[in-house]
């Protein structure tokens, strides 16, 4: 396998040596049928993600985030209408066959859902499902090597007792260790990509903390660019290089995680910040808010979809949907029409902070 | 060792106060006769008190116990042993004819405000259903719901839609409502947040604050997100398996949590913060969380405990044969259960 440079960047900086282009998506376009028309889940995401790269996903529910991965690894049901493309190190992924994608999942790009216990299969030990792991893809490893090398790598995660719990069944497990197990089948063929889909949200915070390290341990091991999808800012801050906003479909601003922590050059972004509890500030200071919901994604209105819910809002955000623009010399990049007068704001001059939930009028869809 | 078993300090006169309770839930064994073969203590032996004006944070991880101290606390489930003190009189002694009006003071407002709500219901009816039940509905209900909708911040043309065509923010103001509607005098608020997304649960957060300002209401705050709890609480009981093992003001717990479960627990948080974060010292767990139905002997987080595996042996005695009591004679400003329990800074 071809290794480089892990990608870890020194505080702030940008122009650090990373790994060669190993995932680049491009114009990625997802709808939808439904009875009310088509739903037009993600709307053009672009990104390119290099070897030992770790690019954060951010978004509320329903703004498109694990569609756009599920879209790349063709897990999506046979009536979604995706374009674009997606290429691994050069190859397009989009439209490629079930065959030949099942040459790719799990060896050059595995995924991590939120969910072990679905993710796993009852009525096999999580052994089995290593093992099963590696000989589909390498069927000239033995049995025994396999298993070997299952411990190994449930050794990796972080389970104790590896060679015994290599024959334990996932109820046999607790939470924590299950999501290790999925961990450690990810990163078993030594990928050149781990998408991570929420991957601790169903957790306790002490066992997120293991789970997170495990990954760490995953990535560093095998030089695995990681995209780690979250709606946790926290989670994000401590865990990626990269950040990618999404809203309604779209990246709405993507910079480095510096960037986007300290100088968001997005209302929206801002306005999530504003609205995080944080532990390290003492009582008092009242969190701003974002008032309203997501919009529709079956007849979005043209314009600025953040819009109806934006405090800055003006004429033209009405008319036209601003595009992802750089907002400096960096790659920092964001998608509103005012983003200049957006430096040096805190969220508090932006968004009141009162407690109302005005209704943003009878158009309003549900959110889930 | 010297322990202090001093009451715990509210910082108001406490309006409900829970004595030393107890819960065992039966383990029964599988098929018709159901035959009980053992117990789980959920909790054991908490003592807390929530004064006028006051949010108490009860925090830990899942199956802590605190749900089942919150539903212990008002009566909703009877306690194996303790007793629970509101307006000098023992809840627990009470019949089901004299606990009723007393439940019109108490008030809980659930985690899922879509399984919590009936989706055959208006809003209207979902929060007149209280005052109907307790024959207040006729005096001035009508007025009084419509009044309920506008101060959870909802907009009062909506009254006669149901809970699904509301977003999760909007329904957990509905919850909030129909906990309002008797004028209760203490909330308890079982995760109230959690299951909103960030930036419709600080709309929710700041309302609870505004209400608390408002009505004066006193409430006991469960979370497992001490971000959320160091926002909103004035002190914090951090649980585990069934016991309280750090307690404390807000300011005093995250300035020097003394205990290191509650240290562990604090560093697992992760900040929004890149900065901060890359640079912090962290903590983290090894294992999980002992069964309750059998919990390790002396001090029940020692199996788990960092502090405990750098003790020499004849320390380590201490925590494997005697429980440690919640004290104050350390260095920090808590109330924490740990034989060597030292402040540190992690915040």
């Amino acid at each position: 396998m071809d290794v480089t440079v892990n990608g870890t960047r020194a505080d702030g900086t940008r122009d650090v040596a990373k790994g060669d282009i190993v995932l680049e998506v491009e114009d990625l376009n997802v709808s939808f049928p439904s009875d009310d028309g088509p739903v037009h889940a993600v709307r053009g995401v672009n990104y390119e993600l290099r070897r030992g790269q770790s690019l954060g996903i951010v978004g509320e529910s329903g703004s498109g985030k694990s569609v756009t991965s599920l879209a790349i690894m063709g897990l999506l049901p046979k009536t979604t209408r995706i374009t674009g493309s997606a290429r691994l190190e050069g190859r397009e992924l989009l439209g490629l066959g079930d065959a030949a994608l099942s040459q790719i999942r799990g060896k050059r790009i595995s995924m991590i859902f939120q969910d072990p216990l679905t993710s796993l299969n009852p009525v096999y030990t999580v052994g089995a499902q290593l093992i099963e792991a590696i000989r589909v893809h390498y069927t000239d490893v033995s049995k025994k090597e396999a298993r070997d090398q299952a411990i190994e790598l449930l050794d990796t995660v972080g389970i104790p007792n590896p060679s015994q719990r290599v024959d334990a069944y996932p109820h046999e497990l607790s939470g924590g260790m299950r999501q290790r197990v999925v961990i450690a089948i990810a990163m078993a063929n030594n990928p050149d990509v781990i998408i991570a889909d929420e991957p601790t949200t169903a957790l306790d915070v002490t066992v997120q903390a293991q789970v997170l390290e495990a990954l760490e341990r995953a990535r560093e091991r095998v030089h695995a660019a990681l995209i780690l999808i979250t709606h946790d800012l926290g989670v994000i801050a401590g865990h990626t290089d990269d950040v990618l906003v999404m809203y309604a479909g779209r990246p709405v601003e993507v910079g480095t995680v510096d960037e986007i922590f300290y100088e968001p050059r997005m209302p929206y972004t801002l306005g999530l910040l504003g609205s995080l509890p944080r532990m390290d500030e003492a009582r008092g200071h009242r969190l701003s808010t974002v008032h309203g919901t997501p919009p529709s994604m079956v007849h979005l209105p043209p314009g600025c979809p953040f819009r109806p819910r934006c405090p800055m809002a003006r004429d033209v955000c009405a008319e036209t949907e601003p595009d992802l623009l750089p907002t400096g010399p960096s790659g920092h990049v964001s998608a509103c029409h005012f983003a200049d007068e957006l430096e040096g704001k805190t969220p508090d001059e932006v968004f009141a902070a009162d407690t109302a939930d005005p209704d943003l009028g009878d158009d309003q869809e549900e959110d889930q | 060792m010297n322990a202090m078993l001093d009451t715990p300090q509210t910082q108001t006169p406490p309006v409900i106060s829970g004595n030393d309770l107890v819960k065992e839930f039966p383990v029964r064994s599988k098929g018709i006769v159901r035959r009980r073969i053992g117990s789980i203590q959920a909790v054991s032996g908490v003592t807390l008190q929530i004064g006028a004006h006051e949010t108490v944070a009860l925090v830990g991880e899942s199956g802590c116990g605190k749900s089942t101290t919150a539903r212990l606390m008002m009566n909703l489930i009877e306690p194996t042993s303790g007793e629970v003190l509101y307006d000098g009189r023992d809840l627990t002694k009470l019949s089901r004819k004299q606990m009723r009006p007393m439940r019109r003071d108490i008030q809980l407002v659930f985690q899922d405000p879509m399984a919590s709500l009936d989706p055959r219901m208006p809003v209207f009816e979902i929060i007149a259903e209280p005052l109907r039940v307790h024959g207040l509905f006729k005096r001035d209900g009508r007025e009084r719901v419509n009044a309920l909708i506008e101060t959870v911040g909802l907009n009062p043309e909506h009254r006669n839609r149901y809970p699904h065509e509301f977003s999760g923010g909007q329904r957990q103001r509905i919850g909030v409502a129909r906990a309002l509607a008797l004028e209760p005098r203490v909330l308890m608020l079982d995760e109230p947040v959690s299951a909103l997304d960030v930036s419709i649960q600080a709309g929710v957060i700041n309302l609870l604050e505004d209400l608390q300002d408002e009505l004066g209401l006193s409430y006991l705050f469960v979370s497992h997100d001490l971000s959320v709890v160091r926002h909103i609480a004035d002190r914090v009981a951090v649980m585990y398996l069934g016991k309280i093992v750090e307690e404390g003001t807000t300011d005093d717990l995250f300035a020097g949590p003394a205990h290191p479960y509650t240290q562990a627990l604090m560093s697992a948080i992760p900040l929004p913060d890149p900065r901060k974060e890359r640079s912090r010292e962290r903590i983290v767990l090894v294992g999980d969380v002992p069964s309750p139905s059998d919990p390790p002997s002396g001090c029940r987080f020692r199996t788990r405990c960092p502090l405990f595996q750098t003790l020499s042996e004849g320390h380590q005695r201490a925590c494997i044969d005697i429980e440690p009591p919640l004290r104050t004679d350390h260095e920090g400003r808590t109330r924490a259960a740990c034989h060597y329990a030292e402040p540190k800074q992690l915040v």
